[in-house]
């Protein structure tokens, strides 16, 4: 009994029992305030389905040795234009849901195959070089919503004709349409059961990848490269394939995060997607050289409800609105933190 | 007698309670070409490093015994001390800045100033460099050498060989200078340079200066020497003037050891009429500081073939070379079919397999479980360990009942299969290294110094698998600096020198003949026993 409790113990870690612990306490307190836990968990869950599968995206580009994905916002326009696609010909429900996946996994694989072979030319600097390719495409994007060829009156600006707006409303097209799929209301609590769903599908799959040959194959190629040479591996080929698969569940991650969030933000929209998962999964445990699929769900589980219990609460605690700069110290702390560390997996 | 210029006297030094010099005494007089010869860890470096006060020195506690400089008891503290009381080293190692011009390499750091305005109210830091002096100087002390290299010429375009020339112009160019140390020089030089550069040694020599010259190259310390000092084990076997040895006495002295080879022994007759598994055919290899530069080798099926040689001289190229890690060229045949070169995967198709000399570098995954490390290879190669299905998921059962059957049979010792490899001991790693390769179920296997830091006890299970694999009908080629451990197990050894292949030699050869070999001496060119004529 006593092997198997530090046995969970080791493979939690430290860090996750003490945000752990810390949650238990907000949530604590807000049941003494006029806020509703019901309500404040079941927007937590909404948002761990939401924003899961951007954490999950950067489990296999840390595998394949290139660290955490920085250039996510790359995979996110893929999804974006999926979108897009899907709301120009104004489909509905699970079709457009559908439609937009199948526009957006096949630009997510051009766009991240391409992405993966910069970073082979730049080993070492993936994070950086990452970083600014990210920035690079959002900037060149806004540029392409100006002129794209879009011609449904609800995308484009009303005044002028040509150029998409800022925000649009899928509330019209297939807006909640996972999370609206088999929803349970449970003690006042909404369970978003098909976006749920869907993340726990995705997160099998990609566990599934990762025990098989050629996920084993990356993973060598990330932790040794020279081992995996002399095993026969090539390492380039391998490097691709977990960038570009990270770069499609980013894509995926994008469609899914669109319809839960009920708007999609083009231009600036996407600038930032990258860093609250970079957190959640070295929150997770993860570090910049291990990440398993354990990782990105327990990072996005503790993340997620973190951010939301913690502002309703300390709005209600402190006067003034300070969550919002709570959420930027907290969010950019860990992952200055985790950054720091070489070691994870079992040390983190 | 006059007084020696260098003394060392009961020289002794431990790292971390391994004894790597003991009792070492060295004599040096002035005008004098004394050469320190012995096998690599002889302990000619730990003993110049000695010398130079150099901090892997003090920082390990210091060493016993006296050093004496012209009589007077010296400890120096940093190789600045060293320089000061008049000692100068050219090292193996170029240390030339290759923008700067010749002059300003010689002068590095000792330049000739004058002063100006600023410096008379700003202090010396400040003077203008004397640019025509320093060419002055510069010009004496190539002149002194004989050489006639422009000063004015950057380093960057000069050809290999000059640059040990600028380097012994700058020791010389030392107005104090009175012992110079050469730590190999003439390792990077072609034959003509080698050469000239001698007579350059003799030159200085002449001129006052004493030289300690660290070398492996036989037939220069008959050339040059006045005295001689064979180190090995990090003790001194002999020393004494030139005339008192012979190049095979020299040889003998270096290698001689007690080995055990009863084991192979007789087995170099049952080759008789055994097949050529592995033909290698001008095989060059682009290995930094290990380069194969042309080797003609068979292999026969079932033996054990140890290659041997100096470090630095390319005999760990030659397998990397077959495994395709580095850049190789030339032919190499295995039972007839060409193994293609730089393509790693086909040689591991074709059923070679490889324990590199890297063992944290290449050998493992540091940071994944012993399980995984041992079947990694084979699964990827071999689709082993995998279960059935299109999606090739791996199959954890089967690892961990491989891994724990290798972990009895190679006495591997740790907390069980899930323990991650960076934790184990040198030995214990090694042990999953070769649980790995035998796991690809090898035809023919090479292993590159097994034995390379880990621990007696383990050193003899090692060895003692590699025999086992062999008696399973695998080929062996074992690639080891220690001459012992290779004598102990291999059928033949070849000895590699400067990159090519010296020769092959039973184990049971004497030792001066493995010296010779490894000296660069071919067998039919040095009659056993010849005097040197000086």
């Amino acid at each position: 009994m006593k092997d198997r409790v530090s046995k969970v113990y080791h493979g939690f870690g430290l860090p996750r029992l003490i945000i752990s612990a810390f949650l238990l306490t907000l949530i604590i307190v807000a049941a003494g305030t006029e806020l509703s836990v019901p309500g404040l968990l079941s927007d937590a869950l909404v948002r761990i389905g939401q924003n899961g599968i951007y954490v999950l995206a950067m489990v296999p580009s840390i595998q394949a040795g290139a660290g955490l994905n920085f250039g996510l916002p790359l995979g996110v326009i893929a999804g974006m234009v999926g979108v897009l696609v899907s709301m120009e010909n104004s489909l509905l429900g699970l079709g457009g849901f559908a439609v937009a996946l199948l526009v957006a996994i096949p630009l997510g694989v051009v766009a991240g195959y391409l992405y993966s072979l910069l970073l082979n030319r730049v080993a070492g600097q993936e994070m950086m070089v990452g970083t600014y390719v990210g920035f690079s495409i959002v900037a060149g994007m806004c540029i392409f919503w100006l002129m794209a060829p879009f011609k449904n009156p609800a995308l484009i600006w009303p005044v002028g004709g040509q150029g998409l707006r800022v925000t649009l409303t899928l509330a019209d097209t297939f807006g909640g349409t996972l999370n609206n799929f088999l929803n349970v209301k449970l003690f006042g609590l909404t369970i978003p059961t098909g976006l749920l769903l869907f993340y726990a599908l995705l997160a099998f799959l990609l566990w599934l990848f990762l025990r098989s040959k050629p996920g084993v194959a990356m993973e060598v190629v990330g932790r040794n490269p020279r081992f995996a040479v002399a095993s026969g591996l090539n390492i380039n080929a391998y490097r691709s394939v977990g960038i570009t698969l990270s770069t499609v569940l980013a894509a995926v991650g994008y469609v899914v995060y669109a319809q839960s969030f009920g708007f999609a933000q083009l231009y600036n929209g996407p600038l930032m997607t990258a860093f609250p998962a970079v957190a959640a999964v070295l929150i997770g445990g993860a570090s910049t050289r291990e990440a398993k699929v354990r990782h990105a769900v327990i990072g996005v589980v503790l993340f997620q409800t973190l951010l939301t219990v913690a502002m309703p609460v300390t709005n209600q605690l402190i006067e003034g609105n300070i969550s919002e700069i709570a959420r930027v110290i907290v969010s950019n702390g860990m992952i200055l933190y985790a950054l720091t560390r070489v070691t994870g997996g079992e040390q983190a | 007698m006059s007084v020696p210029v260098l003394e060392m006297k009961k020289i002794s030094k431990s790292f971390y309670g391994t004894q790597v010099l003991k009792d070492i005494d060295l004599r040096v007089n002035a005008g004098e070409i004394h050469c320190l010869v012995g096998e690599n860890g002889a302990g000619k470096s730990t003993l110049m490093n000695i010398l130079f006060g150099m901090s892997v020195i003090t920082d390990t506690g210091g060493y016993e015994g006296d050093l004496l400089v012209n009589g007077d008891h010296v400890a120096f503290d940093s190789p600045k001390a060293a320089i000061g009381a008049g000692i100068g080293m050219v090292h193996q190692e170029f240390m030339l800045l290759p923008g700067f011009t010749v002059t300003e390499n010689i002068k590095l750091n000792r330049e000739s100033t004058k002063p100006n305005l600023f410096s008379r109210v700003l202090g010396k830091k400040l003077e203008t460099l004397d640019r025509k002096q320093m060419a002055a100087d510069a010009k004496a002390a190539l002149d002194k050498l004989g050489m006639n290299i422009e000063e004015w010429v950057t380093v960057a375009g000069l050809p290999v060989g000059y640059l040990q020339f600028v380097e012994i112009a700058r020791e010389i160019d030392k107005q104090n200078l009175q012992l110079l140390v050469l730590d190999e020089p003439t390792a990077v030089l072609t034959e003509s340079e080698a050469e000239q550069f001698l007579d350059v040694v003799r030159r200085l020599a002449k001129s006052g200066i004493s030289i300690l010259f660290i070398t492996h190259r036989l037939d220069e310390v008959m050339a040059v020497a006045d005295a001689i000092t064979i180190l090995k084990d990090g003790e001194l076997v002999q020393s004494g003037p030139t005339q008192e040895f012979t190049i095979a006495q020299i040889a003998e002295l270096m290698v001689g050891r007690k080995v055990d080879t009863s084991a192979r022994l007789g087995a170099e007759q049952a080759r008789e009429g055994k097949k050529k598994v592995l033909e290698i055919r001008d095989l060059r290899v682009d290995m930094p500081g290990e380069r194969l530069r042309g080797i003609d080798l068979d292999v026969y099926e079932g033996e054990i073939l140890g290659i041997g040689g100096l470090a630095g001289h390319g005999k760990i190229a030659l397998a990397n070379g077959i495994m395709g890690l580095y850049p190789s060229r030339g032919q190499v045949r295995y039972e007839g079919t060409e193994v293609p070169l730089n393509n790693p995967r086909k040689a591991l198709d074709l059923g070679l397999a490889f324990v590199s000399e890297d063992r944290r570098g290449v050998g493992l995954v540091l940071e994944d479980s012993i399980a995984n490390n041992i079947v990694l290879t084979s699964m990827q190669t071999q689709d082993k360990f995998l279960k059935p299905g299109p999606l090739k998921l791996k199959d954890q059962k089967q690892i961990t009942a491989h891994a724990l059957e290798s972990i009895k049979r190679f006495d591997i010792r740790c907390t069980g299969p899930d323990q991650i490899v960076r934790r184990l001991s040198g030995g214990n790693q090694q042990k999953v290294c070769l649980a790995r390769a035998f796991t690809q179920n090898p035809r023919l296997f090479f292993v590159s110094e097994p034995t390379r830091g880990i621990d007696v006890g383990a050193k003899s299970r090692v060895l003692e698998l590699i025999v086992e694999l062999n008696r399973m009908g695998v080929t062996v080629v074992i690639t080891s600096s220690e001459l012992a451990e290779l004598r102990s197990i291999s059928d033949r050894i070849a000895i590699i020198y400067e990159g090519r292949l010296s020769g092959i030699l039973p184990p049971d050869a004497p030792d001066v003949e493995y010296g010779l070999l490894m000296a660069g001496k071919s067998l039919e060119e040095v009659e056993i026993g010849e005097r040197p004529s000086k």
